[in-house]
C-alpha cells in the first residue's frame, strides 16, 4: 500500500474511529507515532545498551579479579581502556539502561494505557524524541572508535580532567561523550513534556486526578524532578563543551572554578537518581496490590510524599562534595537535608509493607522481584546513611563502600525493577504467558548471586579500598590476599548472576513461541491497560473507556470478584 | 474571513476524552519547557556569581565595559515588542479583522529582529575593543549568557514568523499562536533579568 493511500485512509479512519489502515513495516515499527512501539523502541534500544554496560562490568572485575589474566571475549585490558570501561559503564547503565527503560519506555507505554486515551499528546515529538535518543546512542558507541579512545574521566566527568585533553588523552573522546549525554537530555526532555501534558489533559471520561494509578503519578513526578533539574546540567554541558573546544576558562583553576561544574552536575545528578527511583516505586505499588489483593494503603499519602521527596531531591546535592573543599557548616545543612530525605522514601515503604500486610499474597514472578526491591533498596538506602553523614563520607568518599552503596539502590531499582516491569507486563505486550518456573529459578538465582558481588564490597570499602584504580599492587594495604579474596568473590558471584540470565532467555524465547495466551487481564487487575487487548491494537480501544472509580478496589466486601476494573459499570 | 479559522483536527491528532483542560495541551507543553529554560538561566547566572565572588577585579581592569546606554534604549525596543505580540494576542480574541491582528504581528517581529540586529553590533565592536570569550571568564560569562539568549530569541522569532506565515495562509492552530506567545513572553521577560544581572551589576 502506498503512503498516499494509507494518509487518505487514516484520514478516514479518525472520523468513524472504527479502525487504522494496515501499514508498511517502516510506518508501523520504525517511524511509528505510536505510543506502544514509541515505548518498546525504547525499551529494546535499553535492553541492548544493557547487554553493552554488562559486558564493560564483566571485562573489569574480571580484571580486578586477575590483572594479568587473558580475558574471555575481550583480551588484555589495558589502564586506558579500564579508565573509558568503567566511565562509560556509569555512563551508559544510568542515561541509556535506567532512563529509556524506567522512564521513557514504561511511561511511553503504560501512560496512554493507563488513563484511558489512544496516544501521547504530542505523537510527532514522541517519535521526535526516540530519534534523537537513538542518535545519541550511536553517538556514544562510535566514541569507541574514535581515535584516542572513548572518553575516560569517570561519569561525573569532573573537571579539569574533563576540559583538558593533556589530561585525559582522548581528543575526540571527551567531545563525543558530552554530545551524546546532551543530546539523550534532548530526548528526555522532550519525552518528559509530553508525559506531564498528556496525563494533565488527556484522561479517560470520569477519571479525576486522584483516580489514576500511583505509576502515573510516579512518572508524572519524576518528570517534574527531571524537568527542574536538567537545566543546570545543560548549562554545564555547554560551559564544559567550550572549556573542551574553545579554550575559554570556565572551570580552569585560574579564572574559573573546577568545584562550580561538580555543583552544577549534582543539582542534576541526585535528583536524577529519585528520576529513576519513582517509577520503580510506582510499578512496585501496581504489583503488590495486584499480587496481595488489597486495596493501596494511603494512596493520597504516598503522592504526596511523593512531591515531597521531589522538594527535598533538589537540596541535597552537595553531600557529594564532602571532600571538594566546600564550607563544614554548608556541609552540615547538605547532611541534615540527605537525612531528612529518608523520611518520605521510608514513608512510602512502610505504606507497601502496610499494603501487604494480611493479603492473599502470590509469589509470581512479578511479585517476587518486586518484593526483592523493596528488601534490597532498603539495605541501600541504609547505607546511604552513613554517606550522607558530613563526618563519616570524609572516610568513605571514593571507596567502594560507595560503589556498593549505589549499586544496592540502581541494581534493585534497574534490574529488580526491570525485570518485575518485564514479567507484569509481557503478558500484555505480547499476549503470551511466561513460564512461572523459569521465571522463579531466574529470581533466587540473580538475587542471590547479586548479593554476593556488592557485600564484599562493602566491606573492601570499610577496609579503604578506593574505587577507579587498574592495579592495587601500588598499594601495600590493599594489595593483600585478605582484600584480593573479597574482589575475586565479587567477580566470580558476576559471572553466577550472569548465568541466571540463561532461564530468562530461554524462558522470553519459549514464550514468545509458544507460550499460553494471556487473554487481557491475566493478574485480575484493575487499571485501564488490561481492559484493552493483549498486545493493545494501534488505538488502544474500539471504544475509550470510561472510569467509575479508584484503581485499587481489590476485595471489597459483598461482591464475587475480588478485583473491580476501573471501567466496570456499577 | 478565511484567515482567523482554526484548522480541524488532523489525524495525527490523538483520540481522546474531551476534557477541558486549565489550558490548551501546547500551551501547557511550552510551559514546562519554559520553566526548564528558566533553570537553565539560573544556572547560568548563579555560576557567573560564583566565578565572580573569587575574582579579584569585576569586571577585570584590562576589559572593555559593556555599553549600558546602548542596550538599555535596546531593553526597551524588545519589551515593546513583546507589547505588540500581546495587541496581537488581543486582536484575535476579541476577532479583530486579519489584518490588525498581521499589522501587531509585524511590528512585533521588526522589533524582536531590531533588537537582536543591535546585540550582533554590539558584539562586533566589544570583540574589536578586545572582549572575546577567550580573554577572560569576564568574557566567557558575557557571551555565554548573552549568546544564549540571543539563541533563544532568534528561535522565537522563527516561532513568530511561522505563526506569521500560517495565520496569513490561513492555516493557524490557535494553540500554537499561544504557545509561540509563551515563549516570547519568556525572551521579552528574561532579558531585564539578564541587563541588570550582566550588564548593571
Amino acid at each position: 500500500m502506498t503512503s498516499s493511500s494509507t494518509h487518505a485512509d487514516m484520514a478516514h479512519a479518525a472520523d468513524s474511529h472504527a479502525h487504522h489502515a494496515p501499514q508498511s513495516f517502516w510506518s508501523k515499527y520504525i517511524f511509528s507515532v505510536d505510543h506502544k512501539i514509541i515505548g518498546l523502541q525504547y525499551t529494546l534500544t535499553g535492553i541492548f545498551m544493557a547487554v553493552v554496560g554488562v559486558y564493560m562490568s564483566y571485562v573489569f572485575r574480571m580484571h580486578l579479579a586477575d590483572p594479568t589474566a587473558h580475558i574471555p571475549f575481550y583480551g588484555v585490558l589495558s589502564p586506558a581502556a579500564y579508565n573509558s570501561l568503567v566511565t562509560n559503564h556509569g555512563t551508559i547503565m544510568i542515561f541509556w539502561v535506567a532512563m529509556p527503560i524506567l522512564l521513557a519506555g514504561l511511561g511511553n507505554y503504560c501512560i496512554p494505557l493507563m488513563i484511558g486515551c489512544d496516544d501521547m499528546v504530542f505523537p510527532r515529538v514522541n517519535r521526535l524524541s526516540f530519534q534523537i535518543f537513538f542518535l545519541s546512542t550511536v553517538l556514544l558507541l562510535v566514541g569507541f572508535m574514535a581515535p584516542g579512545g572513548a572518553f575516560g574521566g569517570a561519569w561525573t566527568s569532573y573537571p579539569p580532567l574533563s576540559a583538558k585533553v593533556e589530561y585525559n588523552l582522548t581528543p575526540h573522546g571527551n567531545v563525543i561523550w558530552l554530545l551524546a549525554v546532551a543530546l539523550e537530555i534532548v530526548a528526555f526532555l522532550l519525552g518528559g513534556i509530553n508525559f506531564v501534558t498528556t496525563a494533565m489533559n488527556s484522561r479517560a471520561k470520569g477519571m479525576k486526578m486522584f483516580d489514576m494509578p500511583v505509576l502515573v503519578w510516579m512518572i508524572v513526578i519524576a518528570t517534574i524532578i527531571f524537568m527542574m533539574s536538567v537545566g543546570p546540567l545543560v548549562a554545564g554541558a555547554v560551559m564544559l563543551l567550550l572549556d573542551q573546544t574553545l579554550g575559554t576558562h570556565f572551570f580552569a583553576a585560574q579564572g574559573g572554578d573546577p568545584v562550580l561544574w561538580q555543583h552544577l552536575f549534582w543539582f542534576f545528578g541526585h535528583p536524577e537518581v529519585y528520576v529513576l527511583l519513582l517509577p520503580e516505586l510506582g510499578v512496585v505499588c501496581e504489583i503488590i496490590c495486584v499480587f496481595s489483593r488489597k486495596p493501596l494503603f494511603g494512596y493520597k499519602t504516598i503522592v504526596y510524599t511523593t512531591f515531597m521527596v521531589g522538594i527535598l531531591s533538589m537540596i541535597v546535592w552537595a553531600h557529594h562534595q564532602f571532600i571538594a573543599g566546600i564550607d563544614p557548616r554548608m556541609a552540615s545543612i547538605f547532611s541534615l537535608t540527605t537525612i531528612i530525605i529518608s523520611i518520605p522514601v521510608a514513608v512510602i515503604m512502610f505504606a507497601m509493607i502496610a499494603t501487604l500486610f494480611k493479603g492473599s499474597i502470590e509469589f509470581k514472578a512479578p511479585m517476587l522481584w518486586s518484593i526483592g526491591l523493596i528488601v534490597e533498596f532498603l539495605l541501600g538506602g541504609v547505607t546511604g546513611i552513613y554517606l550522607g553523614s558530613s563526618a563519616l563520607d570524609v572516610y568513605f568518599h571514593d571507596t567502594y563502600f560507595v560503589v556498593a552503596h549505589f549499586h544496592y539502590t540502581l541494581i534493585p531499582l534497574v534490574a529488580f525493577g526491570g525485570f518485575a516491569i518485564f514479567t507484569y507486563y509481557f503478558p500484555k505486550v505480547t499476549g503470551k504467558m511466561l513460564d512461572e518456573r523459569l521465571g522463579q529459578i531466574h529470581f533466587w538465582g540473580s538475587a542471590i548471586a547479586f548479593n554476593f558481588i556488592f557485600i564484599p564490597l562493602f566491606f573492601s570499602g570499610l577496609a579503604g579500598e578506593h574505587r577507579r584504580i587498574y592495579d592495587y599492587s601500588g598499594f601495600a594495604e590493599l594489595a593483600t590476599p585478605q582484600m584480593q579474596s573479597l574482589r575475586t568473590m565479587a567477580t566470580h558471584a558476576l559471572l553466577v548472576m550472569l548465568a541466571f540470565q540463561i532461564p530468562f532467555v530461554i524462558n522470553v524465547i519459549k514464550s514468545l513461541l509458544k507460550g499460553a495466551p494471556a487473554g487481557a487481564n491475566p493478574w485480575k487487575a484493575n487499571t485501564l491497560e488490561w481492559t484493552a487487548d493483549s498486545p493493545p491494537p494501534h488505538g488502544n480501544w474500539a471504544e475509550l473507556p470510561e472510569v467509575h472509580r479508584g484503581p485499587y478496589e481489590y476485595s471489597v466486601p459483598g461482591r464475587e470478584q475480588d478485583y473491580w476494573p476501573q471501567n466496570a459499570p456499577n | 474571513m478565511p484567515s482567523a479559522t482554526i484548522m480541524p483536527s488532523p489525524p495525527h491528532i490523538p483520540r481522546r476524552y474531551a476534557r477541558r483542560g486549565i489550558v490548551p495541551d501546547a500551551v501547557m507543553g511550552m510551559m514546562f519547557f519554559v520553566a526548564c529554560e528558566v533553570m537553565f538561566f539560573a544556572a547560568l547566572i548563579s555560576a557567573m556569581f560564583v566565578v565572580r565572588g573569587s575574582a579579584r577585579e569585576w569586571p577585570p581592569i584590562d576589559q572593555p565595559r559593556l555599553p549600558l546606554l546602548t542596550t538599555g534604549g535596546n531593553t526597551i525596543v524588545l519589551i515593546a515588542s513583546g507589547v505588540m505580540l500581546w495587541l496581537a494576542a488581543r486582536a484575535v480574541r476579541s476577532s479583530a479583522s486579519p489584518q490588525v491582528t498581521s499589522r501587531w504581528l509585524r511590528w512585533a517581529m521588526w522589533l524582536g529582529t531590531l533588537f537582536v540586529t543591535v546585540q550582533g553590533m554590539e558584539w562586533m565592536r566589544l570583540i574589536k575593543y578586545g572582549l572575546t570569550m577567550q580573554s577572560s571568564s569576564y568574557g566567557s560569562f558575557f557571551y555565554l549568557i548573552i549568546g544564549m539568549h540571543a539563541v533563544h530569541a532568534v528561535i522565537a522569532l522563527g516561532l513568530l514568523a511561522h505563526v506569521y506565515h500560517s495565520f496569513a495562509s490561513g492555516t493557524l492552530r490557535l494553540s500554537r499562536f499561544w504557545a509561540a506567545q509563551v515563549f516570547w513572553y519568556f525572551v521579552v521577560g528574561l532579558w531585564p533579568f539578564l541587563y541588570v544581572l550582566v550588564y548593571l551589576l
